[in-house]
């Protein structure tokens, strides 16, 4: 059979299979399985069909559950189904599992392996997802490589047919699931070959159909059920042969041959490695290597996990085996031993094989694991007492149980080219990289390996992009350390990140930098410089920008910088590859016409002529060292702990670093200056009204508002602008002169989005263009505002006390929220902001799972911080899908504390003093007056307290605070609050609870990267929606309002800011559920965000959002509950939907449909708008009671 | 029997003079149907902007290539786009579209500002079908370096590598601020244009002083715009062989009869159709039948350029007098 390679991801190498094999797909967006999903919509969308001629029809479904409830039910009525999922998603599906077994139904699934959230989220491999699925009775069989991911699917898929019992195919999330490599693909006629026909047959003959009716799912009670589930053991006895059956089948079909147990290194081996996964791998290269030096070692890489066969494992241990260890890529605490090593070791008692067996974990979350880790657990082997339940991987300086390794060690191999490369995640880099691999892999007939590494900001993400070609299969899944060529996309990283760390002595060094050949090396950091001369690299440099922009690409310099990397690499003939980038191009862009494609022939053209070979001189020139990464003001914990990850060598740090329990100190962002702004905001007092906007449409509050006491101003830099106070609301500043008002930039937080001069309404008369603030250059600005910044920042808040209701007053609160990771111009974090100003210093946060959390909540550094008297939010994240649980569940905590301190209050009421007792109690906390009166009396009690005797006083003082109102608040997007979460928040309104809901709508899953939700508007493109959505938006609002007793408001910040500020304040103070839907503008609908709030008004003027507030309390006094804020629609849907590349591409792919749809929505917002316009008018009329 | 109106425009015999221009009247089959079947005698595409394809193409660019691979969770934001179309493919199939639906001659348009590669679309539109091509040369110098002979020099090679790439006629569609119109339309009739129409209506802003922005509404065309081109028409027809036609200004009979004796072969609508509908082009053709029977012409021929700078009694009244004439009258 002629072989075919193809360069693809683990992804998209087992969806290629499952999509030719299913006619049912049903699926939820969750990384880092999405991508096998959204290529199997993109597959069935462009009319791929599966190998029997029928298009799969793809569903999205609300969440996992549900997905695995469609697949259930899709199955049982006799289709062949297949979904996709990983980590808490698969938690989802586990019911639904245990069901599709227990009915001994052929199903296969393909899960991307990932760590389920216990101390903290993470979503990068290790196998403690798939370990939760262990007692669902599926088979399970795992895939060590991108090659393996496509060919065990094959055998997953035909054993399950052949078995009955669904099957579980997984592997590594991230290290396969995204490593882009170069396999042979399977062949429709290998995989025709592979399924039998008659398997299929059995299959449907025992579908559901009311044309030979039988019922399953039924109810047993004890008479029968143990029995009845003892009935299918002889299918799961039979599954190791029918599984090695298929594997036999496929290696003579495809040539190549797996195993039950597959065992790799010296035939008389002594100490053995058993693992499967990724690391299997790095374990084959080890034993190689070893077996070479002449060590007696080997591996058994782990296929069928279960049924686990001992028979077969055994037989695969060399007879000459003394000593095993079995490395868990998991953890149980509390078990005799992680799983895989548990198995072994009942395996060897029960067939009486006396072997010496230790246990070992590696690899959490997505932790690299190396040759010189593999090597350390083989000499720990050695050892006459082997270390049991160690760790490999980290320095567990606390508990002693890991190995140290020698990082020295490795094993690269010289014909293979290695190359890292730092990039800006929008400048094209991975794109352009995986590009490379492709022309390598595919077209010259080399092997090739690409793997990329992001980090967790949402702005400015840095991509490091580790690439190997050579001549034979690459089986390295671990980070490139000793690179030939170094690339550097955007100088400035140089200053946080240690580059050139992966640099082999003599590699190539490129870096993309405006500095000219004989002056960039002045230009370097003076480590950097140190490493040029100490590895004696060769340095080479190009202004990638400016070629890029000279041929009308912006900042997108992918093209570039990959001509140069051709060129340095010297891995193809220049010619050969020129006309591979070339025809890669027309490729990847010719779709979008022949502009793009032009534009990209005139960067490579430039591109070499301006890669030039820079000057090293023979020693340093006296260039500054690296700022530090964090100053020294910094508190101890982000000295030691964070500024270490912030660096990129959170690899570094032991186990007593850490809390034990995930807890960590908020307000941590302020240490982490990225300085990714090109262009900050310029102020110009002169033409400022003051109306505060900016800062309070900043999504990274990197603008802020001040008053200022001119006496406070005597140690004022001299560039730092203050102007006299407009309005007199405020009253005199404390030392009696007038205040002045300040605005100031944070330099290095700003992210350069433009939202705030966009909403800045302020302009000159005579040169309207220019405003009050203007985007400007930083270089000139920094250093200045940089200082300006560090006065501002140490100068007081106003108190809240003293400031007044309004959208104005409300941007002299301090943001509790800042400088997040968030995209730059992001329309979810000024909703979020706003709130912390508000009630931040009394808040609870419940954060769904997604951007908010992603931004809210990963490390390095989180944006929740607190003031001066070191009040803030607390913040916690508990699932994607019970967050409105979750945030009940903190409202009954917190009245419970109210309660119990209230009657405790009572109860000391003789030794605390009756009138305090009284104002404790019946204190209005209504206001920002009331809560701090409040506080005073806490104090106040406190100060009594302390000399109160007895156990009530004491719990009493630890209870205190609970008497000062507290302001729960319940946050997530679309696709929680719509989809996966809906049922729950739906719970939770109908409690009554005081909880306060914010729903930041995306109208799409943002964080996953832009699949349709329920909240997906008409006419919009979104994955799973390609065509465009055609049914409209739940209307959420709607729904909350039936209850009568839930306050709603749907709200659009960019529209009109005081309706969000009136509803987030009414929302508050209404003592039961209240509900926010904020229309949140996002990257995910294709436009300039800085554009954000002129869609937004569109979005409402054209009645597309609706604008209103829905106050149950307004039905006391007869009015209507609902209000409606907005006009009738001044402007058509079409108006707004022209602007955003959502709902245009939809046009340029499909004109007719285009114009269905935007009639269709101008249809439903009409109806809705009618639907309000009644209720609006809904009065009830109360009955007078008698006099 | 009636008066012949059969006209020549862009080397197609065409039944009468009264045919729409380039418009998105076009986007709709249905609505192009109801042109010929209102007796329309052609079909003028709206053009196929050198500007917009290109500010399209990278717009897609910019807000859907460039948002991939720079997360670990989100590859992209958008669905996998293989085939949609940012080039001229969409306007392309809408000629070939309306070939089939309709008997009457096609006009593709084509607009651009450069001398580029785009000049190859006009092949593009021949192999779709189109009969005959208007290049709409528009150009809004606000460089003052730039000199006007300059312009004029890079509008002619325009045209000289459109007739290069199509063998088909190619008409060029106008502005009116030329410092010479007549030597310029001279120069193109040198390089073999097919006909010229007077004139493009330049998409013109307006000032929003509430706002101080400015507001992009489009105007339609007024009879008053209809002045200009017929001085322009009267002149140019006059001294020139080429066939011309009126574009903007003309609602009623009265308009298009009045174009016709300044020298227009043809007679384009659209502002009347947007506002109007299909009709209106019956009732004009149809208006003008009645004129010139009741008139006792033969023949739309007799009619062209009767009233041109060179036949029409008082030719002195196009040319600069005509003002100071008006203000004589006035005070008399």
């Amino acid at each position: 059979m002629s072989s075919r390679y193809v360069t693809v991801d683990g992804n998209e190498a087992a969806a290629s299979v499952a999509h030719r094999l299913s006619e049912v797909i049903a699926i939820y967006p969750i990384t880092p399985a999405s991508p096998m999903g959204e290529l199997s919509d993109e597959w069935s969308a462009n009319g791929k069909a599966n190998l029997w001629g029928q298009v799969p029809r793809i569903i999205e479904m609300q969440s996992e559950a549900g997905a695995a409830g469609a697949v259930h039910g899709a199955l049982q009525a006799g289709a062949l189904t297949t979904t996709f999922t990983s980590s808490q998603g698969l938690l989802l599906m586990l019911p639904d599992m245990l069901k599709v077994a227990g009915e001994l139904t052929p199903f296969c699934m393909h899960v991307a392996a990932r760590s389920i959230a216990t101390h903290a989220l993470s979503i990068f491999g290790d196998h403690s997802d798939v370990m939760m699925a262990r007692p669902t009775g599926f088979a399970m069989l795992c895939s060590s490589s991108v090659q393996e991911a496509q060919d065990l699917a094959a055998v997953s898929h035909t054993a399950t047919l052949k078995a009955r019992v669904p099957f579980l195919h997984f592997f590594d999330g991230f290290r396969t699931s995204h490593e882009v490599s170069r396999i042979e693909a399977l062949g429709d006629e290998a995989l025709r070959a592979l399924i039998g026909d008659e398997d299929i047959a059995a299959f449907r003959d025992r579908k559901l159909t009311p044309d030979a009716p039988v019922i399953r799912g039924t109810a047993q009670n004890p008479d029968v059920f143990f029995q009845a589930r003892e009935a299918c053991n002889s299918f799961y006895d039979a599954i190791p042969g029918h599984v090695q059956a298929a594997m036999e089948r496929f290696a003579k079909l495809t040539g190549r041959a797996y195993r039950l147990f597959d065992y790799v290194g010296d035939p008389n081996a002594e100490r053995v490695v058993v693992l499967m996964g990724s690391g299997a791998e790095a374990v084959r290269e080890t034993v190689a290597h070893l077996n070479a030096a002449g060590e007696k070692v080997g591996a058994v890489i782990v296929r069928l996990f279960r049924p686990f066969d001992p028979q077969a494992f055994s037989g695969a241990v060399p007879s000459s085996a003394k000593a095993l260890a079995v490395l868990d890529r998991t953890k149980e605490p509390g078990a005799p031993g992680e799983p895989l090593y548990q198995d072994v070791v009942t395996a060897f008692a029960e067939l009486g094989r006396p072997l010496r067996v230790v246990g070992g974990r590696y690899g959490l979350s997505s932790k690299e694991f190396t040759p010189a880790m593999v090597k350390a657990v083989f000499d720990e082997l050695k050892k006459d007492q082997p270390k049991n339940h160690f760790t490999i991987g980290i320095n567990d300086d606390v508990t002693r149980r890991s190995l140290a390794w020698d990082e020295a060690f490795e094993l690269e191999p010289k014909d293979v080219t290695r190359a890292v490369m730092y990039g800006l995640g929008s400048d094209g880099t991975v794109s352009s990289n995986k590009q490379t691999i492709k022309i390598i892999g595919q077209e010259a007939e080399r092997c090739a390996q690409g793997y990329f590494v992001y980090d967790s900001k949402k702005s400015g993400a840095i991509t490091i992009s580790h690439l190997r070609f050579g001549p034979r299969p690459i089986h390295s899944t671990y980070l490139v350390r000793s690179a030939s060529i170094v690339a550097c996309h955007y100088a400035p990283l140089l200053e946080r990140h240690d580059v050139l760390e992966s640099a082999a002595p003599g590699a190539s060094f490129l870096l993309n930098t405006h500095h000219a050949p004989d002056k960039a090396f002045d230009y370097l950091p003076r480590e950097v410089q140190q490493q040029v001369l100490d590895k004696r690299l060769r340095f080479f440099v190009i202004d990638g920008f400016k070629v890029a922009r000279e041929a009308g690409l912006e900042r997108y310099i992918s093209t570039v910088m990959q001509v140069c990397f051709f060129k340095l690499s010297g891995v193809l003939p220049m010619e050969e590859a020129l006309e591979h980038i070339r025809h890669g191009v027309e490729k990847a862009y010719g779709k979008r016409g022949s502009e793009v494609v032009k534009r990209n022939f005139a960067a490579i053209d430039a591109a070499l002529a301006n890669l030039h070979e820079a000057k090293v001189p023979s020693k340093l020139n006296g260039a500054l060292p690296r700022p530090p990464v964090v100053p020294k003001e910094a508190p101890d914990f982000v000295q030691r702990v964070t500024a270490t990850m912030m660096a990129g060598k959170g690899d570094l740090l032991p186990v007593s670093a850490f809390p034990v329990d995930g807890t960590w100190p908020t307000g941590t962002t302020q240490w982490e200056k990225r300085a990714i702004a090109l262009e900050i905001p310029k102020w110009d007092s002169a033409i400022c009204i003051q109306c505060n906007k900016c800062a309070l449409i900043c999504p990274h509050a990197a603008i802020r508002t001040q008053l200022v006491d001119p006496k406070s101003l005597g140690e004022a830099p001299k560039s730092f602008v203050t102007m006299d106070f407009k309005a007199k609301d405020f009253g005199a500043s404390p030392s009696g002169a007038p205040w002045k008002y300040s605005l100031q930039v944070a330099p290095d937080d700003c992210t350069g989005c433009g939202l705030c001069v966009n909403v800045c309404p302020a302009r000159d008369k005579v040169n309207p263009r220019h405003k009050a603030i203007d985007m400007s250059a930083i270089e000139p600005l920094r250093d200045a505002e940089r200082t300006n910044w560090k006065f501002f920042s140490g100068l007081p808040y106003v108190e809240r006390t003293a400031v007044a209701a309004d959208l104005k007053a409300s941007q002299f609160l301090e943001p509790l929220f800042e400088f997040s990771g968030a995209c730059s111009g992001c329309g979810e974090t000024p909703y979020i902001k706003l709130v912390s100003q508000l009630f931040g210093d009394r808040m609870l946060v419940a954060n769904a799972t997604g951007c908010t959390s992603i931004y809210g909540g990963n490390l390095p550094t989180t944006p929740w911080t607190k003031n001066r008297d070191g009040r803030g939010p607390a913040w916690a994240n508990s699932l994607f899908e019970d967050n409105a649980e979750f945030g009940l569940g903190m409202r009954l905590a917190v009245e419970a504390q109210e309660q119990l301190a209230q009657s405790l209050l009572k109860q000391l009421g003789s030794s605390v003093g009756d009138a305090l007792v009284k104002a404790l109690l019946e204190a209005s906390q209504g206001d920002e007056a009331g809560i701090a009166a409040q506080r005073d009396r806490v104090v106040e009690l406190k100060k009594k307290l302390v000399g109160t005797a007895g156990p009530d006083a004491k719990k009493l003082l630890q209870l205190a605070d609970a008497l000062v109102k507290k302001s729960v608040w319940i946050i997530g997007g679309d696709g929680w609050a719509y989809d996966i979460g809906y049922g729950g928040l739906d719970h939770v309104m109908a409690t009554g609870a005081n909880v306060n809901i914010l729903v930041l709508d995306t109208e799409v899953y943002s964080n996953t990267g832009g699949q349709a939700s329920k909240a997906t508007p008409i006419g919009a493109a979104a994955k799973f929606a390609a065509a465009g959505k055609a049914i409209g938006k739940k209307d959420l609002g709607l729904l909350a309002m039936s209850y009568g007793n839930v306050y709603v408001a749907s709200v659009a910040m960019g529209a009109k800011d005081a309706q969000t500020l009136k509803a987030l304040r009414e929302a508050e103070s209404y003592p039961g559920p209240s509900l926010i839907i904020a229309y949140s503008h996002c990257i995910a609908h294709g436009y300039d965000m800085e554009r954000g709030c002129e869609q937004q008004k569109l979005a409402v003027d054209s009645g597309v959002w609706p604008m209103y507030r829905f106050d149950p309390r307004r039905i006391a006094t007869g009015e209507a509950p609902l209000q409606l804020d907005a006009p009738p629609p001044k402007t058509k849907a079409r108006d707004y939907m022209k602007n955003e590349g959502r709902f245009r591409m939809v046009g340029l792919r499909d004109p007719k449909r285009y114009e269905e749809l935007v009639a269709a929505q101008e249809e439903f917002a009409a109806r809705r708008r009618a639907v309000y316009e009644q209720l609006a008018a809904v009065h009830v009329t109360r009955e007078k009671k008698e006099a | 029997m009636g008066a012949d109106l059969s006209t020549t425009w862009l080397g197609l015999k065409l039944e009468h003079p009264i045919f729409p221009g380039a418009s998105p009247l076009v986007d709709d089959l249905d609505m192009v149907r109801r042109l010929e079947d209102a007796g329309a005698s052609c079909i003028t595409m709206h053009s196929l902007f050198e500007e917009q394809l290109v500010a399209e193409q990278m717009a897609a660019h910019r807000h859907l290539d460039a948002w991939t691979e720079l997360n670990a969770e989100a590859q992209g934001w958008f669905p996998a786009t293989a085939d949609f179309a940012l080039g001229p493919d969409t306007y392309l199939e809408q000629i070939r579209k309306i070939r089939e639906a309709v008997r009457i001659p096609v006009v593709g348009s084509l607009n651009g500002t450069t001398p580029g590669g785009w000049l190859e679309y006009a092949k593009l539109i021949e192999q779709a079908g189109a009969h005959a091509l208007e290049l709409n040369l528009y150009a809004l110098p606000s460089d003052p370096q730039q000199a006007a002979q300059a312009i004029e020099q890079e509008q002619l090679l325009i045209l000289r590598k459109v007739k290069a790439a199509a063998k088909i006629p190619v008409g060029v569609k106008l502005s009116p601020f030329y410092s010479s119109l007549p030597h310029f339309a001279r120069s193109l009739e040198a390089e073999g244009v097919s006909g010229l129409v007077l004139f493009n209506r330049l998409y013109q802003p307006d000032i929003d002083p509430e706002s101080l922005a400015l507001s992009r509404v489009l105007h339609l065309s007024d009879p008053s715009e209809l002045l200009l081109r017929l001085r322009w028409l009267a002149i140019l027809s006059a001294r020139l062989k080429v066939p011309l036609a009126c574009s903007g200004g003309v609602h009623e009979t009265e308009h298009a009869l009045k174009a016709l004796m300044a020298g227009a072969s043809g007679v384009q609508l659209v502002s009347e159709l947007l506002k109007n509908g299909p009709r209106r082009i019956t009732l004009i053709r149809d208006g003008l039948r009645m004129w010139l029977d009741e008139h006792e012409y033969d023949s739309v021929h007799q009619l062209v350029g009767s009233m041109n700078l060179e036949r029409s009694p008082d030719p002195s009244g196009y040319e600069r007098a005509n003002y100071v004439k008006l203000l004589q009258g006035y005070h008399r």
